[in-house]
């Protein structure tokens, strides 16, 4: 059906908002590829299944509503009784039939499926009272876990396309960019540019064509930001790209998605199919003079794919290497027209803006850093997964009231930010408030929101070996500071690790990363040296102390360490010398046993299995 | 026409032409490894780069590749400060350690008195310095037979799959332009040999010496206009001439041998 006026998709709205207060009771459960993977799949079915069975007063197959990522994927998969908010977690298909009989039946609250606060070892029964959802401040993530992400019916109700419909009814392209550049929003990819600047550049460049993009090529080891959003609420990327098309006078939109993201491209081409048998995309959009339609690139995978001009070489269908910008995309982009390149993120943000006007998105957040930002929080914290907080949050309010403090109350040791560009923080800096500025001037950067939390047991040196050993396989060879120049710091970096390691190579890596950052081509290579630096920076000791004590303080650099048994502890239980596959210990029963130095491979199997923590690392 | 200060020294210059060409006109020696001007400039090497500035910058500088920068007027450049010279010495000793055998390298590395790599070799060096002439030449003839493959450190320039290319012709563009030499052919009585492909050798009606692949003529006369009757004579200036005039590929320093 085409939608072809503003007043139909109201009146649409209103219909559909009808149709989803029908069920008096309803359950969700998250399905993003997190929970997916635990099997959330299986929980749906399990209720259709249940439900065929067994009459339900009052409740239907029907009212089962898959959902995208709720965030909290460690926990998953994820069930949502409505309305009450009753919230399940670790739900396992056997389960279901417990759930219909007492909680939904009988609104009765099962005690051993909800959550428990690993802080104090309670039981929280709500979804909004569990600390890692009420400690955060949604905006970007505002549809998450409640629409169901291929039903176009389930976007309009909650307000979808409204944005859309007041732009071109009520705005001139002019007053859209006025109120973007008002609001303040910076490109959420990790640049952090004024949007509402790079539309303007862009609209003013005199050009027959004008193209939007909307860069989903997410590479960062441990982010699902952009994945979420894209697999969760296609619609409101979508409506975003259009509004932003409408401002710039684009009318043709591409979206860049990662091949590995097989969830995002499905879901986005089911909203593009969707929004052009609705005329919310095609000719003549909602009867206005405005035409607009979108393209899904899907990315082979290279990290490099995510720099704007090696992104637009790979749309065109060329090799995915960047190019200098020193005439920048904006006026020279794809096929050499005027581009304007956004994240997810930063299009997820448009409507709401549009709806709610620059002020109010000004308010929140911190001068100059305006709303919200997306992290994915990993590592060694409690609850992981995907939060959204307000713009100058600080880092401890993050790790330790969303995340819930390190595992197994063990010391915090650093956190990493901004993916393999970003840079490590160590804990004088848990106060620092999360923003571009902040972040950038600590040595590390926003980047597109990963963020990995680190304990004592993490080495420092091996942290920056992984990140660069990262980008030396992503560079994509072209230039030489980033070619040769990342490979020459991998190879110090495990030459440290490795206990061969001099004074003279941190010096030595210092300069080289300076050389590296004024000549490389791109972004990759310009901040490739970031989490050395940081490093280097901020953990110098680590370093000294692998080069001159030849040890690691964490116990991870396998030259550097040893493993022996603590005979008081140990209870002569086997169990270690079973799990070495290297045969290096040896023992008799009820003995303590003795791990040959000879033969120790240090692969950490032993400490793993002893269970009365008789093997130390040192 | 703009006017630039280079080094001190105000020079004019078309507006919108690379800032590498000015200084080559002026005999600024800048070096560049992987610029041609038969083809676009590519920025790769980042030996070229320079210092800008101007006045309304106030004091604020920035280093560009000069191959790739548009000139504008009232740009001020620097081509040999310091930091510069520590850039290029820095790249040189990258490169020295990826390539510690190619004389072009070592060449030049001494020039900015860097004798020796202070980085760890490379297993097993080769003379590929990556400049990616040979693809961006063999893509402008109109071939693209040879592509750089995988990424990063591991990078290599190679066909398709690395098997005989198909689309080649074996016009040797990409092995007269190497600046090193690293790309091999062979000729061997009636055949070449090129990137594992065997291709068959023409012949001067008159002379009888051999001329260019019988591949590369039937493109040429196919999609170049050239008449097919072109390629039976062996004419050195007219065939230099023409070749020149396809889009000034083919610099014939280093000719086949006979």
């Amino acid at each position: 059906m085409k939608i072809v006026s503003p007043k139909q998709l109201e009146q649409l709205a209103a219909e559909y908002k009808k149709t989803a207060d029908r069920h008096k009771k309803m359950v969700i459960v998250c399905c993003g590829t997190g929970c997916l993977a635990n099997g959330a799949q299986k929980i749906v079915d399990a209720f259709a299944e249940c439900l065929s069975r067994r009459k339900v007063k009052d409740f239907t197959v029907e009212a089962v509503k898959k959902t995208g990522c709720h965030g909290f994927c460690e926990q998953g998969p994820l069930v949502v009784i409505e309305p009450q908010g009753t919230f399940y977690t670790k739900v396992k298909p056997k389960d279901i039939e417990t759930i219909i009989e007492k909680s939904i039946e009988n609104d009765e609250v099962i005690e051993k499926f909800l959550f428990t606060n690993p802080k104090d070892g309670r039981k929280i029964e709500k979804y909004p009272d569990v600390p890692f959802f009420s400690h955060q401040h949604r905006i970007a993530l505002r549809n998450l876990g409640k629409i169901a992400p291929f039903d176009i019916r389930e976007y309009i109700a909650v307000d979808g396309y409204k944005a859309l419909a007041k732009v071109l009814t009520t705005m001139t392209p002019d007053q859209v960019i006025d109120e973007i550049t008002k609001s303040e929003l910076r490109g959420r990819g990790g640049g952090g540019f004024s949007a509402g600047k790079k539309w303007r550049t862009c609209r003013n460049v005199p050009s027959d064509v004008h193209y939007v993009i909307c860069n989903g090529d997410e590479g960062d080891p441990g982010a699902f930001m952009d994945r979420s959003i894209m697999e969760g609420d296609p619609h409101s990327v979508l409506e975003g790209m259009m509004i932003c098309a409408f401002a710039v006078g684009a009318k043709q939109g591409y979206i860049y998605v990662r091949d590995e993201y097989p969830l995002a491209v499905i879901h986005l081409q089911k909203a593009i199919a969707d929004c052009e048998e609705h005329g919310l995309l095609g000719d003549k959009i909602l009867g206005a003079d405005f035409s607009f339609s979108i393209r899904i690139a899907r990315g082979a995978g290279a990290f490099v794919c995510g720099e704007s001009s090696a992104l637009m070489r790979s749309v065109a269908g060329e090799v995915g290497e960047p190019r200098a910008k020193y005439i920048h995309s904006v006026i020279k982009g794809l096929y050499d027209q005027p581009t304007v390149l956004n994240n997810v993120e930063t299009f997820v943000n448009v409507p709401v803006i549009i709806n709610h006007g620059a002020d109010w998105f000004r308010k929140i957040g911190v001068p100059k850093n305006s709303g919200t930002k997306v992290f994915s929080l990993v590592g060694k914290v409690r609850n992981t997964g995907l939060i959204e907080v307000a713009m100058g949050t600080t880092m401890r309010e993050i790790i330790y009231d969303i995340g819930g403090g390190i595992i197994d109350g063990r010391p915090f040791k650093g956190v990493q930010t901004g993916g393999p560009s970003g840079g490590c923080l160590p804990e004088s800096k848990l106060d620092l408030p999360v923003d571009f500025d902040s972040l950038t001037e600590a040595g590390s950067m926003m980047g597109s929101g990963g963020m990995i939390v680190m304990d004592d047991k993490t080495c420092m040196v091996d942290v920056a070996r992984y990140f660069l050993q990262f980008l030396v396989s992503e560079s994509c060879g072209k230039c030489v500071p980033c070619r040769e120049g990342l490979y020459q710091l991998h190879k110090l970096t495990i030459k440290i690790c490795e206990g061969n390691g001099t004074e003279v190579d941190i010096e030595k890596m210092e300069k080289l990363s300076q050389q590296i950052v004024v000549g490389s081509l791109c972004g990759l290579g310009k901040s490739g040296p970031n989490p050395l630096l940081s490093t280097i920076k901020y953990y110098r000791d680590e370093y000294l102390a692998h080069i001159r004590d030849k040890k690691c303080p964490a116990g991870v650099c396998r030259n550097l360490i040893t493993y022996r048994v603590i005979p008081e502890l140990c209870t002569g239980c086997l169990a270690c010398i079973t799990a070495c596959a290297y045969h290096a210990i040896t023992g008799q029963k009820k003995e303590p046993h003795v791990i040959n130095q000879d033969l120790c491979e240090k692969c950490g199997a032993c400490v793993a299995v002893c269970k009365h923590d008789a093997i130390e690392v040192s | 026409m703009v006017t630039v200060t280079i080094n001190g020294k105000l020079v004019r210059a078309k507006e919108g032409e690379m800032l590498l060409a000015v200084l080559r006109r002026e005999k600024i020696d800048i070096p560049a490894l992987c610029h041609h001007e038969a083809v676009e400039p590519y920025g790769a090497c980042r030996l070229c780069m320079v210092e800008i500035t101007r006045k309304e910058w106030d004091g604020w500088k920035n280093m560009v590749t000069s191959c790739l920068y548009p000139v504008a007027d009232g740009l001020i450049i620097q081509t040999h400060t310091t930091d510069l010279i520590e850039l290029r010495k820095t790249i040189l000793d990258l490169y020295l350690a990826r390539c510690p055998n190619t004389p072009e390298i070592q060449d030049l590395a001494a020039q900015y008195g860097v004798m020796q790599t202070s980085y760890e070799q490379v297993a097993d060096p080769n003379d590929c310095i990556l400049c990616g002439l040979c693809t961006r030449i063999c893509d402008r003839m109109g071939f693209s037979a040879i592509s750089a493959v995988n990424r990063g450190h591991g990078r290599e320039i190679a066909p398709p799959l690395k098997n005989a290319p198909p689309d080649c012709v074996g016009c040797l563009a990409c092995a007269l332009n190497c600046p090193t030499n690293y790309i091999k052919y062979t000729d061997i009585g009636h055949t070449r040999e090129i990137w594992g492909r065997k291709f068959e050798l023409l012949r001067d009606a008159k002379t009888g010496q051999l001329t260019i692949t019988k591949e590369f003529a039937e493109y040429l006369s196919k999609h170049r206009v050239i008449p097919q009757d072109y390629f039976d004579l062996n004419d050195e200036s007219h065939r230099k001439e023409t070749a020149l005039s396809l889009g000034k590929i083919a610099i014939w320093s280093r000719e086949v041998p006979q």
